[in-house]
């Protein structure tokens, strides 16, 4: 046993108890033992905050790394360092791994892997079907027992009804969520932008908005026939979000993500076909980033996300058409977070309630929270002190980030896993 | 002064550019109507080729027009299915650079590749097409048609018909004949327009007879029917009972309304071949013929702006 942590001077954020105000924390063992609400007691050798935000560590519930299959474009140590400096204590790693994780086995290979080399902590999701190929069921009991979290086929969406119902179905047994990236893939194949004004004048094959709305009513309608825990992982579009509030009403177990590049960024950044804008879903319109961003305050959507997805830069330097697609995201979470903040769209509270709070009840983990008895995963930043974004010091192994020489605004100050800092200091 | 280092779209010229290029096709144009079509503009100057897509037209008139400036020409036949895409298309770049050229033409099956080459190299870039994108040469020698035609380029009515969501000819031509304050028209079926058509300063028909009402000129597109039937339009010959252009159609637009075709043309799919043929309406040999002018007085005015005396 260790001597006590003391963090003083705090103005802590606890999405939990909806408490933001001074405070310090005491921790023990890797564990919050007291939170003390008010002036800050004199410790010697206490960390002194200085009265900068101090919440707890983001839990990024979308994360690619590439163990197995593509170390060379993100490893568990990279992702966890660049993780650590994002204020993200815990990454959930997605399946689409090379080869997939659709057997326990695998799950038990990238855990451990994670264990031995991520200074965050890290889960999984696994397969929802075998080898993500939307054809047969992967075994989700057994996955689960291997220590997945939640079961899902990634970038990949479920053409089949019929799969995806007996899917569901079968999860209710278990218990198990189930987390689709809804986007009718039949409008969606081989398109790389939004369908409307701005992608015709650019010239490229564009999926109109409403391809997620249609895949989002028929796992809606699943769903609610299934009784299954069902999480759509990333919203885009104003005509999803309907679909999504009468759901929810109608007592579905539905929640609900978006990307924090959904959240920032629109379709005018992809002109002169910039490659390291290429996301899925694509970049939407700026009316439907508004509504995104409404939900988010509002509580329709439940969960941020960075939709981590490192690429090396052989796979970015082709025309948009050809470019991979995807962009890096945990080191620049919570700097990309705070834009909202300080555009007035979000709180704190709210901020630290969809990247912490809710994806920990969302996935049964112990995070989210500053409360006795929680893990001591935290994040100390100071969300005013400016910088202008380079790439080339980013600590992910791919430096794709659509936030290159952005100035941007939010340092986070220290990180703490467990109790231990894992970032500044 | 034609202040451009490439020209990779309409997109980037004004209008003032637009008439400096259209001036000087007009005398490349005389010039190509001589015994003696020879000159030494482009002494020294080399020029390469790069067709990433296949080409016979364009790739002949920009040879031609390199030539007859007196440039050194070598076209570079890159089939895409022999080459790894992208990857090689930033390396074919780096490679050609180190060669020196002073002209580079490019076609490319992506929007946007051209602009991302033109990003690599040293040399001036022009853009022979890139996907849906842009294809600004045709566009010039479609205006120089128009042009020499109708006396003007201002205040026609002109129709552009059939595939307009797939073709950069037809966003090259929006772009331009705008640009030179024309009113332009779209015509096609719901599947061939592209999303947001009708906030880019056109007027929208699917109705073809409605559309040619009091037209001027009426530009044909090629019908890609191989990659369109059954996806996009229903048949051919559906199609071209609704918006193929017959002698009848024409009829509804203005008596001395021009019709236009890039090339190459289906006879029977979106033109009629008695429309094509008539050489009182029909301008699309002269299309042809404007296509090297245009590409001569491009090559010329970018050739000005390259370091050392040209």
């Amino acid at each position: 046993m260790t001597a006590p942590l003391h963090l003083t001077n705090a103005r802590l954020i606890d999405p939990a108890t909806g408490y933001d105000g001074p405070g310090a924390l005491r921790i023990s063992d890797g564990m919050i033992e007291e939170v003390v609400r008010g002036a800050s007691p004199e410790v010697p050798g206490a960390v002194d905050c200085g009265g900068l935000p101090l919440a707890p560590g983001i839990i990024d519930m979308r994360v690619f790394v590439g163990e197995p299959g593509a170390r060379h474009r993100e490893s568990f140590r990279s992702a966890g360092e660049a993780a650590a400096a994002g204020g993200v204590t815990t990454m959930i790693a997605q399946p689409d791994t090379s080869p997939p994780l659709d057997d326990p086995a695998l799950v038990q290979f990238a855990l451990a892997r994670a264990r031995e080399a991520a200074p965050v902590r890290v889960h999984a999701m696994a397969a929802l079907t075998r080898g993500l190929k939307g054809a047969e069921m992967s075994e989700q009991q057994f996955l689960l027992d291997a220590g997945a979290v939640a079961l899902t086929d990634a970038d990949h969406p479920m053409a089949d009804a019929k799969l995806m119902r007996a899917c569901m179905a079968y999860a209710t047994a278990l218990d198990a969520l189930v987390v689709h990236h809804p986007q009718d893939p039949s409008l969606g194949h081989g398109t790389c932008a939004t369908s409307g004004e701005f992608a015709s004048r650019l010239g490229l094959p564009a999926v109109p908005a409403i391809a997620e709305r249609i895949m989002l009513e028929r796992d809606l309608a699943l769903a609610e026939s299934t009784g299954v825990r069902y999480h759509a992982d990333m919203l885009s579009t104003a005509a999803a979000l309907a679909p999504l509030a009468r759901a929810r009403t109608a007592g579905v177990k539905v929640t609900a993500g978006v990307s924090i590049h959904h959240l920032t960024l629109n379709e005018f950044d992809i002109a002169d076909y910039r490659s390291f804008f290429k996301l899925a879903p694509p970049l939407r319109a700026e009316a439907d980033r508004e509504a995104v961003v409404t939900a988010l305050a509002e509580g329709l959507i439940d969960v941020i996300v960075s939709s981590h997805l490192p690429w090396d830069e052989e796979a970015k330097r082709l025309p948009f058409e050809e470019a991979a697609t995807g962009a890096v995201g945990l080191e620049t979470f919570l700097p990309a977070c705070l834009r909202l903040i300080h555009a007035g769209q979000l709180t704190l509270l709210r901020l630290f309630e969809c990247a912490a709070l809710n994806p920990a009840r969302i996935l049964g983990l112990p995070g989210g929270r500053l409360a006795r008895g929680a893990p001591a995963d935290l994040v100390l930043f100071d969300p005013d002190a400016p910088f202008v974004l380079d790439r080339a010091a980013l600590r992910s192994k791919s430096k794709n980030t659509p936030f290159d020489r952005t100035r941007m605004q939010g340092k986070v100050r220290g990180t703490w896993v467990g109790g231990t800092r894992v970032f500044g200091g | 002064m034609f202040a451009h280092r490439h020209l990779l779209g309409i997109e980037q010229l004004s209008a003032s550019d637009i008439t400096q290029i259209l001036d000087l096709s007009d005398r490349y144009a005389a010039l190509n109507r001589q015994p003696e079509k020879h000159l030494d503009t482009l002494r020294g100057r080399t020029q390469i080729n790069l067709f990433f897509e296949a080409s016979t037209r364009t790739q002949a008139s920009f040879e031609l027009a390199g030539k007859r400036l007196g440039a050194d020409v070598m076209s570079m036949p890159v089939q895409a299915s022999s080459m790894r895409k992208g990857e090689t298309l930033i390396d074919t770049a780096l490679t050609l650079n180190a060669m020196h050229p002073d002209l580079l033409v490019v076609r490319h099956q992506n929007s946007g590749a051209v602009a991302l080459l033109a990003e690599k190299v040293n040399c001036a870039v022009l853009n022979g097409g890139d996907g849906r994108h842009e294809h600004p040469t045709q566009a010039l020698l479609d205006a120089l048609t128009i042009r020499r035609r109708k006396g003007r380029l201002q205040r026609l009515t002109i129709a552009i018909c059939g595939d307009i969501a797939n073709s950069r000819v037809a966003r090259s031509n929006i772009l331009c004949l705008n640009r030179m304050e024309n009113r332009v028209r779209v015509i096609a079926p719901p599947t061939l327009l592209p999303a947001g058509i009708e906030r880019m300063g056109v007027e929208v028909f699917t109705d073809m007879e409605a559309g040619l009402e009091g037209c001027d000129v009426v530009m044909m597109l090629r019908v890609q029917n191989e990659r369109l039937t059954g996806a996009a339009i229903p048949s051919t010959r559906e199609y071209f009972h609704r918006w193929g252009l017959t002698a009848e159609k024409l009829a509804i637009a203005k008596d001395e309304a021009i019709v236009m075709h890039p090339g190459p043309m289906n006879r029977g799919v979106e033109i009629d071949a008695e429309v094509a043929d008539d050489i009182n309406r029909s301008v699309i040999q002269e299309q042809v013929e404007m296509g090297v002018a245009v590409r001569m007085a491009v090559l010329e005015l970018l050739a000005q702006n390259l370091g050392g005396a040209v």
